[in-house]
């Protein structure tokens, strides 16, 4: 399925923001996923296309930054920091709530594709209120399983994208329109319900892969 | 010497993040005062004068960095790095939440001094509203004549673009930021050549950390030398601690450089939690080695820090109470560290590899104390011998940590389970 006329626009743009079309891949990968949830091939040979680039030179720098995804993921996602700091304020408390809350493990998504969440060692970088977590890449700080019940609650009794919502934002709007209210942190992102997905598996050093 | 808001001073103020406050509160008359007052060449020579050195973890002389660049070769770049990532540290994403114009137009002043007209921020990916904050705010300024073609009248022309990554630790590394930001895989570069020599797209190029920039409003207003008074005789000005862990009031404070550590944790911290006491402490990041209680009393002085045999590195404190397990805590470093390699360099990716499954059936309490021995081992492979930094630090908080708590590490060895956690488990419960 070919990239909605407002990303191609917006990847384009991109392009002519850079010295070197090059360096707007990844803000250019970033309009792929939030168009679609996520990396597809044909997304990534668009971008490539766009920027004068073999669709393989796209791809091999998105399987380097973690935050691309590679197959559809659940309606949000949550990141649990496990680094020190949280871990010394309670994050494997944390940990265990979501896992017996959302009933999957760490990569999972939830049965009915509303969550994908995974813990992290990944500092995010508000240890300060550790523990902490994002959702949908807003910050969720001191947190308490009674506090993650009601963000999670929240999140999880909300319309859903496709479900007639009108409060979804266009997919593909130039960044600076798209920037949320902090109150407005749990709306919706528009991601397709495809086929169903095995956990994430993170690309990892792995004695059998050398 | 205690608490001294320089850069914090505004933050709270309603409203700072529109340049219509900022500027109400005297914002961009640095960058107004650099055009009036400096020629490049006399603006960079102050910023040697007031001492600052990089706020991003390194501590080298920001004036000096700017020296290195090659005269008459153009065009050259300059990048604000705020990748942030070091675990522990969260300043640089509260120096952008509270007051954003401060860094634009302390990298103004930047690119000015170093006659730059493309100005990048590389800013982390899970900072995504804090990305979308700082494109709000060029965009103000841009439409102010504050950004582009002949910057209120001066004739010079820069133009700023917020770069997002995309989740990865390694391309807060100058020249993997550099690397990424020219669309590869951020993986570091051999140096030399330096940025500053051959940097982005083959240029001269200067990458400063999102702090070191915000000084220089400050520096350009109040002199040098007045900045120079600031502090100590070889850290200059204040620095932003992001304090974390086992403490009554975690946060971010700055503090002017010189203060005692025990000052910080006692007056600003709130001391530590539930009547505890330290068992101790990291300073300057994930990266950085174990301190103990009696290193309180030392100042917040790169130098007197680095004697200690740690560093102050990119401003984190980590404190830690007497029921920590440094075992756990060395395992969640080592895992950082192992999934944040970025696999340039067999050390490294296969080292963290090792390392973090050694620490992962020690903390379960499954080794025996000959596997023990490896850990040493293989630390002593990977430090000094790995392409980039990330590899030498993977091994330093947990080796001073089984330096200073060897009966620890040992205790963990064929023990079944964690010998800290039983140990301590009436104080957790009380
Ligand atoms: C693995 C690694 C990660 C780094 N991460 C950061 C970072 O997130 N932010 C930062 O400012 N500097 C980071 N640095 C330091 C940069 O390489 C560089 O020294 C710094 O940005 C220079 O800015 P300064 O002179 O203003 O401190 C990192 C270095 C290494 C080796
Ligand atoms: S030390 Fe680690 S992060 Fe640095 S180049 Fe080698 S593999 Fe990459
Ligand atoms: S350790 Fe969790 S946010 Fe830094």
């Amino acid at each position: 399925m070919p990239l909605a006329q407002a990303t191609v626009r917006e990847i384009t743009a991109l392009r002519d923001r850079y010295p070197h079309p090059r360096s707007a891949i990844l803000p250019c990968l970033w309009a792929v996923q939030n168009e679609l949830g996520y990396l597809t091939a044909e997304g990534m040979a668009e971008v490539a296309s766009i920027l004068d680039l073999a669709p393989s030179e796209v791809q091999a720098v998105s399987t380097f930054y973690s935050m691309y995804f590679d197959h559809p993921e659940g309606d949000h996602h949550v990141i649990v920091c496990i680094n020190v700091s949280c871990g010394l304020r309670g994050a494997d408390e944390i940990v265990e709530h979501v896992e017996r809350r959302l009933g999957c493990p760490s990569g999972g998504t939830t049965a009915d594709r509303r969550f994908t969440w995974e813990s992290t060692v990944e500092c995010l970088g508000a240890c300060g209120g550790a523990p902490a977590m994002q959702v949908d890449h807003h910050f969720h700080e001191n947190l308490t399983p009674e506090r993650v019940d009601a963000i999670l609650e929240r999140l999880g009794s909300q319309p859903r994208p496709g479900d007639g919502n009108g409060a979804i934002a266009a997919p593909g709007a130039p960044a600076a329109e798209r920037i949320e209210a902090p109150d407005a942190e749990d709306r919706p992102t528009p991601k397709p319900r495809t086929a169903r997905s095995a956990p994430r598996k993170r690309p990892r050093p792995d004695a059998s892969d050398l | 010497m205690a608490e001294h808001r320089l850069l914090t001073q505004d933050f709270g103020t309603e409203g700072l993040q529109t340049l219509a406050v900022y500027q109400r509160r005297g914002g961009y008359q640095g960058l107004r005062e650099a055009f009036r007052r400096f020629t490049p060449e006399s603006l960079t020579a102050e910023v040697k004068e007031s001492g600052l050195r990089g706020r991003g973890g390194a501590g080298f002389p920001t004036g000096t960095k700017w020296g290195f660049l090659p005269k008459d070769t153009f065009p050259r770049y300059l990048c604000c790095n705020a990748d942030e990532s070091e675990p522990g540290c969260f300043k640089d994403r509260l120096l952008i939440d509270e007051n954003p114009h401060q860094l634009i137009e302390g990298l103004l002043i930047a690119a000015y001094a170093l006659q730059v007209n493309i100005a990048f921020i590389y800013i982390r990916g899970e900072y995504h509203d804090q990305r979308l904050l700082l494109e709000r705010c060029v965009a103000e300024a841009r439409a102010a004549g504050l950004i582009g073609d002949n910057i209120l009248g001066s004739g010079f022309n820069c133009d700023v673009i917020v770069h997002g990554g995309a989740g990865a630790y390694i391309c807060g590394e100058e020249t993997a930021l550099i690397d990424s930001l020219e669309g590869l895989r951020g993986q570091p570069r051999l140096k030399p050549p330096f940025p500053a020599i051959k940097g982005l797209y083959g240029k001269p190029t200067v990458v400063n950390n999102v702090e070191t920039l915000a000084n220089l409003p400050h520096i350009v207003q109040r002199g040098g030398a007045w900045f120079k008074a600031l502090g100590t005789e070889k850290s200059s000005g204040t620095r932003l601690f992001c304090c974390s862990g086992h403490i009554n009031r975690p946060g971010t404070y700055e503090m002017e450089m010189g203060t005692p550590i025990g000052e910080l944790l006692d007056e600003e911290c709130g001391g530590v939690w539930k009547q505890r006491s330290l068992k101790a402490f990291q300073p300057g990041g994930g990266s950085m080695q174990v301190l103990l209680p009696e290193h309180l009393a030392l100042p917040l002085d790169m130098d007197a820090v680095a004697q200690a045999g740690s560093s102050l590195g990119a401003g984190a404190m980590v404190f830690m109470d007497e029921t920590t397990c440094l075992v756990n805590v060395s395992m969640r470093l080592v895992d950082f560290y192992q999934h944040e390699s970025c696999g340039k360099c067999a050390p490294c990716r296969e080292g963290t590899y090792f390392e973090s499954d050694l620490m992962h059936r020690l903390e379960a309490g499954h080794l025996t104390r000959d596997e023990l021995s490896t850990l040493t081992d293989i630390c002593d492979n990977m430090n000094g011998k790995c392409f980039c930094p990330l590899g030498d630090t993977a091994t330093w908080f947990v080796m001073s940590a089984y330096q200073a708590f060897k009966d620890e590490f040992e205790a963990h060895c064929g023990a079944g389970s964690c010998p800290v956690r039983a140990a301590t488990a009436e104080l957790v419960t009380a």
